[in-house]
Order: structure tokens, then C-alpha cells, then sequence
């Protein structure tokens, strides 16, 4: 038990001075994007909702399994769309294959 | 260990290194979309990983994976029409949508994960610690979120909304959260007490975020991002995923970052920001009922 706490820990510890150093400054054009495309990645809560669905046998562990993967689902799919489509505004138009 | 467990692991370190790859080259334009595409790889590795390890483990009842799968078809299908449709202009609240959704999705998730647990004989604090924080921060979210979005599509007023006693409510309201939180971690037998703490911090996002106006929506978005990110991290501790801990963890970490720059660029600080109401540039304060 505590030999899994502590390398959880020193995982988030480690995780967090990551990303405080992952992105020093960032033109202000990009803040929008950045936001959404790291909202994209806490979608990663996905996988939380997997691993209550294998665990669930109850009827309240159905319904909150429905409500994470729905909530989930949203957040990981929609975040990655979204940014994407923010994104493919800041590609060179000459690699643009054809823009709707 | 069991070797099943360790190759996980490591698959989980793979998808790390490609969301720390992603962010970092989010922040050039010429590379942005190649790095959120990166990113999105990192997700197919990590869930994938947690689907297969899930799978080999689950006791076989398939009503849980049709939740599962219902539940992801209705989402997916949601946030990528809507991703689609939006427009332009909307999409700052479709994004403070999908945060909110992210920081309901954590709180459900240790929700479950308390149910699903024999707490006769009690849960130790490696357990219960990270469930209260996972219902605490992700309700905030969740609530603050949502108000958020409304203030920025326009359906709440942008104004900053306060009324007579909200500092006295506010701090109430976070004393009954933490209080009955404190109580949960010290004796977690019962879910209404868990139910106590979802409500409370329910209330607390939504009274964080009224007083906030409509051009510092935002910042606070931004600010509930990072939130998020730390949410699903305790949903990490919760349920033993190391992927989600460190995608929590980074996102907790460069939310943070990325708010102050906001806030920075708008000649704000974060401080006022979530003081609300006060010299917004704006719009003034409106008292209600007073």
C-alpha cells in the first residue's frame, strides 16, 4: 500500500514541476488553443471511467459509470475537436489541403 | 507487480512523453496542431492501455460496460457535433463546457469508486484523502464551469453578481465542505456525508464564480482548467491509474501557468480577478437586493 502511494506521489510531484516547465511563455494568440488543448488532456479522466465500468455491479455504480463515461466522453472528444479546429487556423495556408 | 501491470506502466510513461511532447509544442503556432494531434496520440495510448488492463481484470458484468459504452456514444457523439458546429466566437464556452463535464466526470468517479468499496471496516487516508479532494475540486469545477460558460454565452448576466452577505455565505458554505470532508476522511462509512461534501462545493463554484465579470470569464475558465486537471489527478490516486496522475498533474501544473499569463496579458492579476466585483474594468458592481 504505501510503496503504491509513495510512486503515485512522486509521480504528481514530479508531473506537476513538468508542466510547470513545459510551457514557459506563450504568444497571447495561442492562450485560447493552449487552454483547450490541456482541458484535452485532463479528458485522460476517460480512462477513470473505464476503470469504474470494469469494477461496477451495482445499480448506483451503473448510473454514476453512465455519468462518467457520458461527461468523459464529452470532455476528452469535444476537447480535441475543438482545439483542433481552433489549431488549423494558425496552419500555413499553402498546407492547407482544402479549408470548407 | 505482475508483468500484465508493468507493461501497462510503461505504456502509460509512453503516453506521458507524448502529452508532455504536445503541450510543448503548443506553444508556437507554426507547431500547435502538430503537438495537439500528439496529445490526442498520448490519449489513444493511455485509455487504450486502461481498457485492455480493465478488461483482463473485470469481473464480467457486462451492465457496467454497457454504461460504459452508452455513455461514451452519447458524449462523443455531443462533444464532437457541438465541436463541429460551434461557432468561432462560441467557442471559449464550449470549452468551459467541457471542463465542467471533465470535473463532474472526476467527482463521479470517486463517487463510484466509494460505493463500490467495503468501508464496514474503513478506508485508510491513501484512499479517502484523495476522494474528498477528487469531490471537492471537481464539483467546483463542475458548478463554477457551468456558470462560467453562461456568463461568457451571455444566458447569466456578465455584470459581477453579489449580494449582501455573500462573503459570510461563502465562507459558511466552504466550512461545510471542508468540515464535512475532514469528516469523511476521518471516518468514511457513510456516502451521505460524501453527498454533503459534493453539494457543498457544488454551491462553493457557483459563488466563486457570480461576482466574477464577463471579460475576466476567461482568466477563470483558465483558472477551473487547472482545477480540473488536479481533480482527475486525485481520481488518479482513487483508482490507481498512473496516467491519469500525471495528465492531471501536467495539466494542474501549466493551467496554473497559463492563467497567471492570461490574467498578465490583460494587465490583471489573478488575485483581483477572483475577488471579484472590484474595479472591473467593465462594468461595476451590481448589488442585488440591496
Amino acid at each position: 500500500m504505501t510503496e503504491t502511494l509513495f510512486s503515485n506521489l512522486a509521480i504528481f510531484v514530479l508531473s506537476l514541476l513538468v508542466g510547470f516547465e513545459v510551457i514557459s511563455k506563450i504568444p497571447s494568440t495561442l492562450h485560447t488553443p493552449m487552454m483547450s488543448g490541456a482541458n484535452a488532456i485532463h479528458g485522460v479522466v476517460i480512462a477513470g471511467a473505464v476503470a469504474v465500468a470494469a469494477a461496477a455491479d451495482t445499480p448506483a455504480g451503473y448510473i454514476l459509470t453512465f455519468i462518467a463515461a457520458l461527461f468523459a466522453s464529452a470532455n476528452v472528444f469535444g476537447g480535441y475537436v475543438v482545439t483542433d479546429r481552433m489549431l488549423r487556423m494558425f496552419t500555413p495556408a499553402a498546407a492547407r489541403p482544402s479549408t470548407p | 507487480m505482475t508483468l500484465l501491470a508493468f507493461i501497462i506502466g510503461v505504456v502509460f510513461l509512453a503516453a506521458a512523453v507524448f502529452f508532455v511532447v504536445g503541450l510543448h509544442l503548443m506553444r508556437t503556432p507554426r507547431t500547435a496542431r502538430r503537438g495537439n494531434l500528439i496529445s490526442a496520440g498520448g490519449m489513444i495510448t493511455a485509455v487504450g492501455a486502461t481498457l485492455v488492463y480493465a478488461i483482463t481484470l473485470s469481473h464480467s458484468h457486462s451492465l457496467g460496460w454497457i454504461a460504459l459504452t452508452s455513455g461514451v456514444i452519447v458524449g462523443g457523439t455531443f462533444g464532437v457535433v457541438r465541436s463541429r458546429s460551434v461557432k468561432m466566437t462560441d467557442i471559449p464556452q464550449l470549452v468551459s463546457l467541457f471542463n465542467a463535464v471533465g470535473g463532474g466526470a472526476a467527482a463521479a468517479i470517486a463517487f463510484a469508486d466509494f460505493l463500490g468499496r467495503d468501508v464496514s471496516a474503513g478506508l485508510t487516508p491513501s484512499t479517502s484523502v484523495p476522494v474528498v479532494l477528487d469531490v471537492i475540486i471537481g464539483s467546483v469545477s463542475l458548478s463554477g464551469s457551468l456558470i462560467a460558460a453562461g456568463k461568457l454565452q451571455g444566458v447569466i448576466p456578465g455584470q459581477p453578481i453579489q449580494f449582501p452577505g455573500a462573503r459570510v455565505v461563502n465562507v459558511v458554505v466552504v466550512l461545510v465542505a471542508l468540515g464535512a470532508g475532514g469528516a469523511m476522511i476521518a471516518q468514511p462509512t457513510s456516502w451521505p456525508m460524501l453527498l454533503v461534501v459534493l453539494v457543498a462545493s457544488l454551491l462553493f463554484g457557483v459563488l466563486m464564480v457570480l461576482p466574477i465579470g464577463g471579460a475576466d470569464a476567461p482568466v477563470v475558465v483558465s483558472l477551473l482548467n487547472a482545477f480540473t486537471g488536479l481533480a482527475v489527478a486525485m481520481a488518479g490516486f482513487v483508482i490507481d491509474n498512473q496516467s491519469m496522475i500525471i495528465a492531471g498533474a501536467l495539466v494542474g501544473a501549466a493551467g496554473t501557468i497559463l492563467t497567471l499569463q492570461m490574467a498578465k496579458a490583460m494587465n490583471r492579476s489573478v488575485l483581483t480577478i477572483m475577488l471579484g466585483g472590484f474595479g472591473t474594468g467593465d462594468s461595476g458592481s451590481v448589488a442585488l437586493g440591496a
